[in-house]
């Protein structure tokens, strides 16, 4: 009953947004960042390039802060009061698809042609969104201590393998110099678990669903690959080499402060690794057989399918799809931009950059989350699951009622129409 | 004409009204709608209309069995040993997993088990996370409704006095009420932290290093007693202020009494102050039991739920499944069941504390 309320007073904020434009036509848009300056600048700086650059439409921006947007979707989606353009973080964005709150994009493939894989949102066949970034995760780590410890420098060809990961780590903690020799991020609880820890579950060759069918984790998130990921993974944390529990300073600050020797982070903290020590080496996922992999996809635009104006919606975020504006949101905010040539004009992916490993890494191991309208609750029990083996769960019959969950809620949604 | 209990009480009506209007929609209203949707598989998003599912919800809530399963032996008919020398028994796994002879235990964990001679029962739930945020709330509402109201009850006796200064007891006792629970829970996760928390270091300070330092929230044996502690901390302040005014409408006159038959200090307690704070020991008892039920903000902000389920809560998987995993019958099944629950504590109290004839 709250919501109601509250969407009362959307509707009215939303029809006194359509009001402000006069000859053109009023697009709404919604967008996740609100509070982050850069952010807000490149992107009203694009509103303003593309209600100048034509005569027939006319963006106006309202910001939400990222923690209550995803919120703020749905309640607007019940209300019938969804904006015409919306931002998605890619992995939810089938579920929004086939919520009915979105509709595929009208933008030629060829256009997005050059992008990386991550970036494009692809549901049942059709592009229902683009980002204008990626982002990426490597295991940092110091050149100075892979000297010390003897160990391989691996490469995007060659990257360590499940042993020399393990003798890497096996080095960092008899030398005694740190507190654990990894550092996997256990305080950033939340997308973070399947974002960064899923990947390590598929180079093990399981997977949070079956996704040949989407329609059962069975095998996939239970069978002989997935337990043994869920045998190495509590290993970390028995053995000792990772906390399961960490407090949230650490996380920001460990590593800068020499607490560990690898820590598992993304694009996003890789210049504040830089800061600290100019050795940083930003490494591949190591492979546990079944390939490198690391996740993929970040916030995304879309349409949504309300929208009466939705050619003019398409048309603001093909505008927003230059390469100067890709290159503006790497520039201000650290992101991975989506093409090369936009990534030629950035400080830190062009070739040579301090950062360009990430575009290379996200290039050749990245492998989005499971494109599902379920994922949204895969997700949260693959982090229960995930979180239990840490503080040393069973780990078959914890991936057993993880994959039950997961079974059940797809019979619950007649299997998600797939 | 309006019959006579409408026109007299227009007045208490208009009064009552927005009250009322407000309990009718905010309470009221949404409560008959998680009856409904508790008998159906009504979701948050979905496109799918929703559907009558009868009982499921509830069967999937609540489904128990148990299973005897006796050792594995081996062909001369010896009991195989496990490593640790304990009997070695067949995995449970092949009985709860696509096993056609038991159809009944598909899907279903084990909850806990015992030993009963050689064989070993293992009780299954079909939801094991449920039924230990059942527990776990049972015992947060059975510690802290007679630890919190006893020491609001002692604090409330010390601040009850004619001193100087005796105000600024009263506001630091009831400061932890005004802040915002989340707030106090966030700040208690830096108490409780593991390494540099000020609870591991002040138990190192007086102990000069004897007592090993504790990760409070992230070991599934502290966890929940961690936040039992912060919670009567937090909110006992209020139940001091409850059983304050309880102490002031008793007549001194009493107590002069009491005085002059040279009565002790705790016969005064016993046979005056005790029988007078009757209905406010009631009320606080009620209250407590109340609040303690719906305990969520000190999880959601603290140890969502873990490690391994330690602090699981009811309320907390009532949201978490009906919002957060956009299961809005399941989320609504929990809520009911809570109601039960709650109604039948409430009716069990009101009988124990009824008036005597």
């Amino acid at each position: 009953m709250t919501k109601k309320t509250w969407m009362a007073g959307l509707a009215i904020a939303t029809a006194a947004w359509g009001s402000l434009a006069s000859a053109q036509t009023a697009l709404t848009m919604w967008y996740h960042g609100a509070g982050n300056e850069v952010e807000a600048k490149i992107i009203n700086q694009i509103i303003s390039d593309f209600n100048a650059s034509q005569k027939d439409w006319a963006v106006t921006l309202q910001s939400f802060p990222q923690a209550a947007y995803n919120d703020s979707v749905t309640a607007g989606a019940l209300a019938g009061n969804l904006p015409d353009i919306l931002d998605v973080d890619g992995p939810n964005m089938p579920n929004w698809a086939w919520a009915g709150y979105m509709q595929p994009l009208q933008i030629d493939e060829s256009k997005i042609a050059n992008f990386l894989p991550g970036p494009q949102g692809h549901w049942g066949g059709k592009l229902y969104s683009i980002g204008l970034w990626d982002a990426a995760v490597a295991l940092v780590t110091r050149q100075s201590y892979l000297d010390e410890l003897k160990l391989r420098t691996p490469t995007l060809d060659k990257p360590w393998t499940a042993a020399e990961f393990q003798g890497a780590l096996d080095a960092a903690k008899a030398s005694g110099k740190f507190k654990f020799a990894l550092d996997l991020g256990m305080a950033w609880t939340g997308e973070w678990y399947p974002y960064a820890f899923s990947p390590f579950l598929q180079s093990f060759g399981g997977d949070i669903v079956d996704r040949t069918t989407y329609k059962t984790a069975e095998g996939a998130l239970n069978g002989p690959d997935a337990i043994a990921f869920g045998n190495w993974w509590q290993g970390l944390f028995k053995g000792g080499y990772a906390q399961a529990t960490q407090d949230p300073a650490d996380r920001d600050n460990g590593f800068a402060a020499g607490q560990y020797a690898f820590s598992w982070n993304g694009n996003w903290a890789a210049l504040n690794a830089l800061k600290a020590f100019p050795d940083t080496l930003f490494l591949p996922a190591p492979d546990f057989g079944h390939g490198s992999k690391i996740g993929a996809a970040s916030w995304q635009f879309g349409v949504s399918a309300k929208s009466t104006h939705p050619d003019g919606a398409s048309k603001f975020i093909e505008f927003a799809l230059q390469d100067k504006y890709l290159a503006d949101f790497s520039n201000g905010i650290g992101l991975i931009p989506p093409t090369t040539t936009a990534a030629a004009m950035t400080e830190n992916y062009k070739p040579g950059g301090p950062m360009a490993v990430f575009y290379d890494l996200t290039k050749a191991q990245a492998l989005v989350r499971p494109v599902t309208p379920g994922y949204i609750v895969d997700a949260k029990v693959f982090e229960k699951a995930v979180a239990d083996i840490a503080n040393g769960a069973d780990v078959t019959a914890t991936l057993d009622a993880a994959v039950d969950e997961i079974n059940a809620d797809i019979t619950k949604n007649n299997g998600y129409g797939q | 004409m309006a019959s006579k209990f409408v026109a007299s009480n227009r007045t208490g009506w208009l009064m009552a009204g927005p009250a009322a209007l407000v309990i009718l929609s905010f309470v009221i209203i949404p409560f008959v709608f998680a009856i409904i949707f508790s008998f159906t598989n009504q979701r948050l998003v979905s496109p799918n209309p929703a559907e009558f599912t009868g009982l499921s919800n509830y069967r999937q809530l609540l489904g128990m069995s148990v299973l005897t399963l006796d050792p594995v032996k081996d062909a001369a008919g010896a009991v195989t040993m496990a490593a640790n020398g304990t009997p070695e028994y067949p995995s449970l796994r092949s009985y709860t997993r696509n096993n056609p002879d038991y159809p009944n235990l598909e899907g279903m964990r084990e909850w806990f088990s015992f030993s009963w001679g050689e064989a070993r029962t293992y009780v299954l739930a079909r939801d094991v996370v449920f039924l230990t945020a059942v527990i776990n709330t049972f015992i947060f509402v059975i510690l802290v409704a007679p630890l919190q109201g006893g020491i609001a009850l002692c604090l409330a006796l010390l601040i009850n006095q004619r001193l100087r200064g005796i105000n600024v007891f009263r506001a630091i006792y009831f400061m932890p009420v005004v802040v915002s629970i989340v707030v106090v829970s966030l700040l208690w996760r830096f108490i409780y932290d593991g390494d540099s928390g000020l609870l591991n270091n002040l138990l190192g300070a007086v102990s000069f290093g004897a007592i090993p330092k504790i990760d409070w929230l992230g070991n599934a044996h502290t966890a929940l007693g961690s936040i039992i502690a912060m919670s009567i901390w937090q909110a006992v302040g209020f139940h001091m202020v409850i059983w304050l005014s309880g102490l002031q409408t008793i007549s001194p006159t009493l107590y002069e009494a009491a005085a002059i038959e040279g009565s002790s200090s705790w016969q005064t307690f016993r046979y005056i102050t005790w029988p007078g704070l009757r209905n406010t020991a009631i009320l606080v008892l009620v209250v407590i039991t109340m609040q303690a039920f719906g305990l969520f903000s000190q999880i959601d902000v603290m140890t969502k739920g873990g490690p391994l389920d330690s602090t699981q809560t009811i309320v907390f998987q009532a949201i978490q499944r009906g919002y957060g995993k956009q299961d809005i019958s399941g989320g609504s099944a929990i809520s009911v069941v809570l109601f039960v629950i709650v109604l039948s504590v409430s009716l069990i109290q009101r009988w124990l504390t009824r008036e005597k004839a």
